[in-house]
């Protein structure tokens, strides 16, 4: 699978053995979140058995390598009056897609925009998930996106979501402990 | 809800600072004190208006294999192949969209290897070809909600 970043930004390093192992550990001992204590880092060190500022480097080497991409809350959107998402799907040229890409998951309301394979009986190649707090509000940013692609793409869709059917959040896997 | 709690909701989305004292720069930044955000935040983790606040991992450089995949699935039958991939341990999350491929759901295995065994499993099971959508390139993943 083609590594995770975000076009802007340079390739970065792989992470060593050793810091994917201490990596490992940390996502065991924040799964459930990260304590809501004065010093977090010194908790994190002592469960660790690393110093307080080996910890932060650490954290900040993993921030930098892409492995941990920020310590931060998750809102429950749907608390938060968010309801409404849609999957908008998009048929652009192939050439055009790293500019069209990178344009889509830069507005604030797309939250994931990724480019997938085209198959047979599924001609879209570019994904761009928006949230909203309407039906309104989602068919707008729809609309934003057609005009910013323009005669570029081809065809276009939103797929929007009725029900959750299943929600565990992405757990450790076995072969990973 | 008030407005500082709004805004450290949305400041919070945007992460802690690794600074070595982060909820101090945090305090003076948002014109507060440390523990009065600690407590606060315990209480939006607590109400379920948050419901997580920790490092976000990208499993993806980790190892790990993902990817999304749709069913067209007849419609009398919807209930009984959700059923089926909710009891399926690999199946991280599940949606239904309202498009002819219309249940779309996320695989979360440990190797690119178990993610085509999946799918084939899923094919036997429900005797439906799934749409397999890895993705091939990510220009952007981000949450912000903004309250």
């Amino acid at each position: 699978m083609s590594a995770c970043i975000s076009l802007s930004e340079p390739l970065p390093q792989a992470p060593a053995p050793e810091e994917t192992s201490l990596a490992l550990r940390l996502i065991e001992l924040t799964q459930a979140g990260l304590p809501l204590l004065e010093d977090p880092w010194a908790w994190l060190g002592e469960q660790l058995d690393l110093s307080v500022e080996s910890t932060l480097d650490l954290l900040k080497r993993l921030q930098a390598e892409g492995a941990i991409r920020r310590i931060a809350a998750v809102p429950n959107h749907y608390r938060l009056g968010y309801r409404h998402n849609g999957m908008t799907v998009w048929d652009v040229t192939d050439a055009d897609m790293p500019r069209l890409g990178a344009l889509l998951g830069a507005q604030p309301f797309v939250s994931h925009c990724y480019r997938r394979p085209r198959r047979p009986g599924w001609r879209y190649n570019l994904f761009a998930m928006v949230h909203g707090r309407s039906r309104e509000e989602i068919d707008c940013y729809r609309e934003h996106l057609r005009y910013l692609l323009g005669d570029a793409c081809a065809a276009e869709d939103m797929l929007v979501s009725s029900r959750i059917l299943k929600k565990t959040g992405l757990r450790l896997s076995p072969s990973l402990r | 809800m008030d407005d500082l709690d709004r805004r450290l909701i949305n400041r919070l989305q945007l992460g802690l600072p690794l600074v070595r004292q982060p909820w101090q720069a945090l305090a003076e930044e948002l014109d507060s004190n440390s523990s009065d955000l600690l407590d606060r935040l315990h209480e939006l983790l607590n109400d379920g208006v948050l419901t997580r606040f920790g490092p976000m991992f990208d499993i993806d450089r980790l190892g790990g294999a993902f990817t999304l995949a749709a069913l067209a699935v007849p419609e009398p039958r919807f209930e009984a192949v959700a059923e089926q991939l909710a009891d399926m341990p690999e199946v991280a999350h599940n949606y239904r969209r309202e498009h002819a491929w219309n249940m779309w759901f996320v695989l979360a295995c440990p190797s690119e290897q178990a993610i085509s065994d999946t799918l084939l499993r899923i094919e036997r099971l429900t005797g439906l070809v799934p749409l397999n959508l890895p993705k091939e390139e990510t220009y952007h993943v981000g949450l912000y909600f903004p309250v």
